[in-house]
């Protein structure tokens, strides 16, 4: 079992959690994610581990409220326990001084770019930040971005907060201006990856992008999360989460993430009633 | 007395009662019944019980089989599950899911004339009937002797390894990758074969034997090995993590929603509970027509669980004929009944998308034999131009598993074969690093349950003897590279 420490509502949607997970938490690094089952009857969900602190042995993630799980989840409170917390799992991001990086986030996906800004800084790096979401009651950890950025731009779909725009578009325009960067990073809903790496195509720069499929075991032995890198079949649980965009099939991906679209309404309308 | 009873003795076996196979074929409850007491005292009658019995060597832990049936002939139920649990902390598994039929029962010298003594059912038998009374006897606590072992993996070589080093009085602490122990034993064999809740028992009583387990812990990444010897202050290790990564077919449209390994198929039915959706949060497809490709265990498992979800029609796709198939002839059997369809001699060439990312369907061609291959059985060659099309919704290939890099790939000191998997000593499970031992899936590829739990047993005992002279010599398996 294990406990919540802290829970804060970041948005309507977004709740943070700080779990209890000391063994986790000590070999946990940027890049990592970890699994939760939340009770006896409960599905293993892949999560992310948005921070990690080694003194107080917790973990940090921030999930969206989007299926059943993650909603039963988000009626947790502080002192609550988890059943099941299985981690730290994937391999870790590949940190070392690139020179100029680019860290974009899209709305959940702003959690788990957090520790790899925050890896790239330290190793080093000039970090460019782009945190996006809907609107701006989906934009958190905007104090902490800044932080680890040396620049940090915030763009909202319907422009209640920062720049209007889509993350891509001041993306485009720091490629064009800058002949410098080495490097983009990419995490958030898939279709944002897939225009992320597109727009990074056509100026060359390498792109990762962390990979969030269906999971179960997420240890290598089922293949739930396969997904096709450069025409191959990988796994994002072992062989990921993070793969270099400009090779990853998004269409598959986002496919395969759709699977269980009927179920999981049948699940959430369950719970709900 | 005792001369008439022997006279009376029946010819057949005593049958086991099954759940009628059209009925069963649509739920999740166990296929036989289990013998009555009188069933099993009558069964256990017709055991010659031999001066010299050969069943006993057929048996990879060296249960005393004579021994025990002669305590149910007798109507001593508990006692005969106590006499097997001597050599044996998983009867009831056991009973279940060996290969009698190439093992003990291959050796019965019943079987010379006519049908072997039913010695799965009898120790199924032995093994429920405690269970179910609950008088369930520890042995004597050993005088501890203050050592540690670490064992890798909750499966029947890791289980039978704890119960064998905690009765030699060592601190045993069990680590479980997933959130319950018992490995394949909870994700891949089905329910109707192996009811989860008695696997639960089997593990509750080696837990109550003092072994520790710890679940939800990926050695490999929430500890290292070496953290195991230096932190935790293990004397040794065994790794018994099982085979794993799930082979596909490697053809077009694989990934398509609807194409499942067996593996996943199978944890998301068995682990997850998926069957009972949505009283279980894990989802998975009903297929109405699935095709499962494979002629083993597994792929006999994956399709009678898809026809318990609810398909209308199961087809066992195999490339080879039923002759080659690994199948045990149990599994076979049943399978048939309750009305899988089996094509064979035809392998799968693409999966067609219904253009929305599901599978619609797939493409095979028909196949002839030819000349053995490598593996001595007639190689399957495709014949040209025979190409056909039949439509399904969940595609299951079943085609075994590789060796999970997850944790060895930690283990730079740890030398591995060609295929990626342990090497170990066969006699002792001694590996190239100080301290390490392996057996089961992991060292040999896949195999069967209670392959992997002789492999604890020779572990457990191989250990021992290296706490007591701290002696590593692996110049012996060295050479087998």
């Amino acid at each position: 079992m294990f406990k919540i420490e802290k829970k804060e509502e970041l948005s309507d949607l977004v709740t943070l959690f700080e779990i209890e997970a000391k063994d986790i938490a000590k070999k946990a690094k940027a890049g990592n994610f970890f699994v939760l089952k939340i009770h006896e009857e409960g599905e293993r969900i892949p999560l992310t581990i948005a921070d990690f602190d080694t003194e107080r042995g917790t973990i940090t993630t921030v999930f969206q409220k989007v299926g059943k799980t993650t909603h039963h989840l988000g009626t947790f409170n502080k002192d609550d326990y988890i059943s099941d917390v299985i981690g730290p799992l994937g391999r870790h991001s590949h940190i070392e001084k690139f020179g100029k990086v680019v860290c974009v986030g899209g709305g959940v996906g702003i959690a788990p770019i957090y520790p790899i800004a925050r890896a790239l800084k330290e190793a080093g790096n000039t970090v460019i930040s782009i945190i996006g979401a809907r609107a701006k009651n989906l934009i958190f950890w905007e104090d902490k971005m800044r932080r680890v950025s040396d620049e940090l731009i915030i763009t909202t779909d319907d422009g209640s907060y920062g720049r209007k725009a889509v993350v891509t578009v001041p993306l485009d325009e720091l490629l064009r201006e800058n002949n410098d960067i080495q490097l983009i990073y990419a995490i958030g809903p898939a279709i944002m990856m897939k225009f992320v790496c597109k727009t990074t195509e056509k100026y060359n720069v390498k792109t990762i992008v962390s990979l969030n499929s269906i999971m179960v075991d997420a240890t290598g032995m089922c293949g739930a999360c396969r997904i096709e890198v450069g025409g191959k079949t990988q796994f994002a649980c072992v062989d990921g989460p993070e793969f270099d965009g400009h090779k990853v099939d998004f269409d598959l991906l986002m496919s395969r993430q759709r699977m269980y679209i009927d179920e999981e309404k049948i699940a959430l309308e369950r719970y709900t009633v | 007395m005792e001369e008439r009873k022997e006279d009376k003795k029946p010819k057949n076996r005593v049958k086991m009662r099954e759940q009628d196979p059209l009925v069963r074929a649509r739920n999740f409850m166990e296929v036989p019944y289990g013998y009555t007491p009188e069933e099993a005292i009558e069964e256990a009658s017709r055991c010659l019980s031999c001066l010299n019995p050969s069943c006993t060597k057929g048996c990879p832990v060296a249960v005393d089989i004579p021994s025990f049936i002669k305590l149910i002939k007798e109507g001593k139920f508990i006692e005969a599950a106590w006499k097997i649990k001597e050599e044996n902390a998983l009867p009831a598994v056991c009973g279940r899911v060996c290969p009698q039929e190439i093992q003990c029962e291959s050796l019965c010298i019943l079987g010379k004339k006519g049908e072997p003594v039913a010695i799965g059912n009898l120790e199924r038998f032995a093994a429920d009937y405690e269970t179910e009374k609950g008088e369930i006897q520890l042995p004597e606590k050993p005088k501890p002797t203050g050592r540690k072992i670490a064992i890798i993996g909750s499966g029947p070589g890791g289980l039978t390894c704890a119960s064998d080093l905690i009765k030699s009085g060592h601190q045993v602490t069990l680590f479980e990758a997933l959130h319950k122990p018992g490995g394949v034993l909870m994700y891949g064999i089905p329910e109707f074969r192996l009811p989860k809740a008695i696997v639960g028992k089997e593990v509750d009583y080696i837990k109550k034997l003092g072994v520790e387990v710890v679940v939800n812990a990926v050695i490999g990444k929430l500890y290292s090995v070496d953290e195991l010897f230096n932190e935790y202050g293990s004397d040794a290790c065994f790794i018994a993590t099982g085979a794993g990564l799930p082979m596909f077919l490697g053809i077009s449209g694989e990934n398509l929603n609807g194409i499942y390994s067996a593996n996943e198929f199978l944890t998301r039915a068995n682990l997850m509970k998926a069957y009972l959706f949505p009283e279980y949060d894990t989802p998975i497809k009903r297929g109405k027509k699935v095709a499962v490709f494979g002629g083993g265990n597994v792929a006999m498992d994956a399709a009678r669980v898809a026809l318990r979800l609810g398909a209308e029609k199961v087809y066992l796709i195999y490339r080879r004929s039923e002759d080659e198939m690994p199948a045990r002839k149990a599994e076979n059997h049943h399978a048939h009944e309750e009305g899988i369809e089996f094509m064979l001699l035809t392998n799968p060439t693409r999966f067609i998308d219904d253009g929305k990312g599901n599978v619609c369907a797939v493409e095979c061609i028909k196949m002839e034999l030819g000349e053995p291959d490598q593996s001595g059985r007639k190689k399957p060659i495709p014949i040209q131009g025979s190409e056909f099309q039949i439509e399904i919704d969940v595609g299951i290939p079943a085609l075994g598993t590789r060796s999970n890099p997850l944790l060895v790939s930690t283990l730079p000191d740890l030398k591995l074969n060609k295929r990626g998997y342990i090497m170990a000593e066969e006699e002792t499970g001694m590996t190239s690093k100080l301290g390490v031992f392996a057996g089961g899936d992991i060292v040999t590829g896949s195999a069967t349950v209670i392959l992997a739990m002789g492999a604890g047993r020779k572990a457990a005992k191989a250990i021992n003897e290296y706490l007591k002279w701290k002696y590593w010599d692996t110049s012996g398996f060295a050479k087998t590279e």
